[in-house]
């Protein structure tokens, strides 16, 4: 069943090797570096100008809590004002169904190119390489998405798909590649930013004139009335969801909200977490069909793709609750060093790290909830409040049990927990331990420090040095100080005087 | 009020001199400090890393082993964070429903050394003198997870002596993460090597945390990179008395 659902980029490392790929690539790391800074600072000055933000989020959580254990009411309630408004719906199990559908719905109409709109669902239902499989040409219109589509690259970031690029890169890779595409970019095509976007503008200007058929995503549908909406910076959506003469809308069936009351919260949270902007410039809304207004025919697909699997599971399901604003990703402290390539994913990030395994099955995505240091940083900026690291810890519990019953033989891992546990629930075995620790560690050692550990803990080793194990430890000290009862010598050692820390760089070596 | 220390399996391996250092705090403010000999673990990284079958006896011992006491003070943020919201979803997922009780009575007892001292107590000057240039990092926990706020730096600038300076970019993760340093060891080095550059940028000589798993993390860094910057818990700077009680 999963084969059909897509999500994952099929015969990626997993994450720690992809990271350590991406660790070294400085420019990579200097440009997402610079970027993700950037909106973060936005966010958050655009964030703390509102009294009510903690208000709106818990709004917003409440909403798509309530909407989420009603789901199966609203999504007819969508059915039946798309349908009642001239629209079509039609429901997708997988991707493998949704791409089905969007062919021979775009077959019918007999174009062989199509005009997107920037589109999460489509990513990840590998739409634009289905279509091209049928000899359909699909156009990505979004800036970012151009430029991964012209690349011929993957996207690495939910909102700015191409922040692993640079201007520099971006101008070589317009004036190498535009010609083949369309319009090719002027002669002496700089690398500022208004120059590179009226490049860009004059490329797609051409196919949103000559395009019949458009392929969007959705940010929400309201259910009371059967609108859809997105939400974006450029006006490049806008094109698409009014020019052409068919629209097929892709949307995930968790973005339904209930009413326009519900909507005007997501509203005020969504720019200003993703682009840090109080408000976005293009909201495109449309209910159906009109006549003589817009697009001809309208066609909404409800994708499931992993998503009811998801809702099932009373902890991981607030991942659905997500409205793509990407904030955790560029808060996230893994993000900024490895970006969104090495997830694996067209989900990347914190959200990739929950929802990514959720959609797909732990099996197949199972170093990701463990990409994370559970800093919280992610929690903190989510504008819907998804308790990501309470998730992350909820899926690596689910890998090790799925590790456990797909396996006879343990992991070397699975044996030491295991030990550790062991030695945990007794204060003998964890004194004995410690004995053990210190005279171990405390032979290896030298001025203190501890250089090279062996097997798994070398990574570790490799950039950090290790305290040696002081020779008491905390529970002999109070034994032989203040004996199992712990009043005996209470009072008498009150003066005990200078810090006694077996941290590095102080009184190395001694017994302390 | 029955005080007990929860030293944790960390701090009573690895940093001893820390729990000293709460016991010497809470004398030299008058109040006795027991310790449980029956205590371990806390069954943080079992939890965090997916073992949570493993870590319900652990769950159990903490519960049974604090059950009598008034107040369970201890000096690691994570740890506290793992009681108070690890523990319930155990006892809920795995545990009887007397664990459930348990753990529920036994969550809100235990305080984080800083909350303690300021919430509880409801001191700020503990009476120490350290006389050197510091620089605080809150980590993740104790700025995200338990909201310690300002509490560690109330504590810090009644401190006779000391001179505070400003951390850059100090709410950012070390990379330790427990076992994310194993498993994700390049990116927990990347995110370490910008640490102890703020550390170095800080110009401090001591780096001062609530928590001594985060400190080792970043001291190990500077330690490797020959820097005598020394890392030094919270606890032991308030149990300090550097040129005499005062
Ligand atoms: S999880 Fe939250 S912060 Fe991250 S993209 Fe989704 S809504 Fe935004």
């Amino acid at each position: 069943m999963n084969e059909n659902r897509g999500v994952v980029w099929l015969g990626s490392p997993a994450f720690p090797d992809a990271a350590r790929r991406a660790l070294k690539d400085t420019q990579l790391r200097a440009n997402l570096k610079r970027a993700t800074g950037t909106i973060r600072d936005k966010r958050l000055a655009v964030a703390s100008e509102l009294d009510d933000w903690e208000a709106l989020r818990d709004a917003a959580a409440a909403i798509k809590k309530r909407t989420a254990r009603h789901l199966d009411r609203y999504l007819v309630q969508v059915e039946r004002s798309v349908t009642a408004a001239g629209g079509t719906v039609h429901w997708a199990s997988d991707a493998a169904e949704a791409n089905r559908i969007v062919t021979e719905l775009v077959r019918a109409t007999g174009e062989r190119e199509v005009v997107k709109v920037k589109s999460m669902a489509t990513q990840e239902i590998g739409l634009n390489e289905h279509l091209a499989g049928a000899g359909i040409t699909a156009y990505e219109t979004d800036l970012a998405e151009l430029i991964v589509q012209l690349g011929d690259d993957r996207p690495s970031h939910i909102l700015v798909p191409a922040i692993h690029r640079n201007r520099r890169e971006i101008r070589d890779l317009f004036a190498a590649t535009m010609a083949q595409w369309g319009q090719p970019a002027p002669d002496g095509l700089g690398d500022d930013p208004a120059e590179l976007a009226e490049a860009a503008r004059r490329h797609l200007r051409e196919k949103f004139l000559r395009a019949k058929v458009a392929v969007s995503g959705a940010n929400f549908a309201v259910a009371e009335t059967g609108t859809v909406v997105v939400v974006e910076s450029e006006g490049n959506g806008r094109m698409c969801v009014t020019l052409p003469e068919t629209l097929i809308t892709v949307m995930g069936i968790e973005k339904v909200v209930p009413t326009w009351t519900d909507l005007e919260v997501f509203l005020q949270l969504l720019p200003r977490s993703a682009t840090g902007e109080r408000m976005n410039p293009y909201t495109s809304t449309w209910t159906g069909r009109t006549e003589g207004d817009g697009p001809r025919d309208f066609h909404l697909v409800l994708l499931d793709n992993g998503r009811t699997d998801t809702l099932a599971d009373t902890v991981g399901r607030q991942a659905l609750a997500c409205i793509r604003c990407s904030a955790c990703l560029n808060v996230c402290p893994v993000f900024e060093r490895t970006g969104g390539h090495a997830y694996g994913s067209v989900y990347p990030g914190p959200i990739g790290a929950v929802l990514t395994p959720q959609l797909v099955g732990v099996e197949n995505a199972a170093s990701l909830p463990f990409a994370s240091t559970l800093c919280g940083a992610c929690y903190d900026a989510c504008p819907v409040k998804i308790d990501i690291p309470e998730v992350l810890t909820h899926l690596r519990a689910e890998v090790v049990e799925a590790g456990r019953s797909g396996k006879r033989l343990p992991t070397a891992e699975g044996v030491v927990m295991k030990a550790a546990a062991a030695v945990l629930d007794s204060p003998r075995l964890l004194a004995a331990a410690q004995k053990a620790a210190s005279l171990g560690g405390r032979a290896i050692a030298r001025g203190g420090r501890i250089g090279w550990l062996p097997g798994p803990l070398h990574g570790w080793s490799d950039t950090r040095d290790t305290p040696a194990p002081p020779a008491q430890s905390f529970r002999s000290w109070w034994r032989a100080n203040r004996g199992p009862e712990g009043k005996e010598r209470a009072g008498k050692e009150r003066a005990n005087t200078a810090p006694e820390s077996k941290q590095f760089g102080e009184n190395e070596g001694e017994d302390r | 009020m029955r005080i007990a220390l929860f030293i944790t399996c960390f701090n009573d391996t690895m940093f001893p001199g820390t729990g000293r250092a709460v016991v010497t705090v809470l004398e030299r403010l008058g109040h006795t400090v027991e310790f449980p000999q029956e205590q371990t673990c806390c069954g943080q990284m079992h939890f965090n890393t997916g073992y949570r079958p493993e870590a319900v006896p652990l769950v159990e011992r903490f519960a049974r082993t604090f059950a009598e006491y008034d107040a369970v003070v201890t000096p690691s943020p994570s740890c506290v964070g793992m009681i108070r919201d690890g523990h319930p979803v155990l006892a809920a997922q795995y545990g009887s429903p007397a664990l459930q009780r348990r753990t529920a009575e036994v969550a809100p007892r235990v305080h984080e050394f800083t909350e303690f001292l300021t919430d509880v107590l409801g001191v700020t000057d503990v009476g120490a003198r350290f006389p050197h240039k510091v620089a605080y990092h809150p980590t993740c926990h104790s700025l995200r997870g338990l909201r310690l706020g300002d509490r560690p730096h109330r504590l810090l600038r009644a401190v006779e002596g000391i001179e505070l300076v400003d951390l850059p970019a100090a709410d950012s993760c070390c990379g330790f993460g427990g076992t994310f340093a194993l498993k994700n060891a390049e990116t927990s080095g990347a995110m370490l090597a910008d640490k102890a550059r703020a550390v170095l940028d800080s110009g401090a000589e001591v780096l001062c945390a609530a928590d001594n798993s985060c400190l080792m993390h970043i001291g190990g860094g500077l330690s490797r990179q020959g820097s005598p910057v020394r890392g030094v818990h919270l606890a032991e700077i308030l149990a300090a008395v550097e040129g005499g009680a005062r």
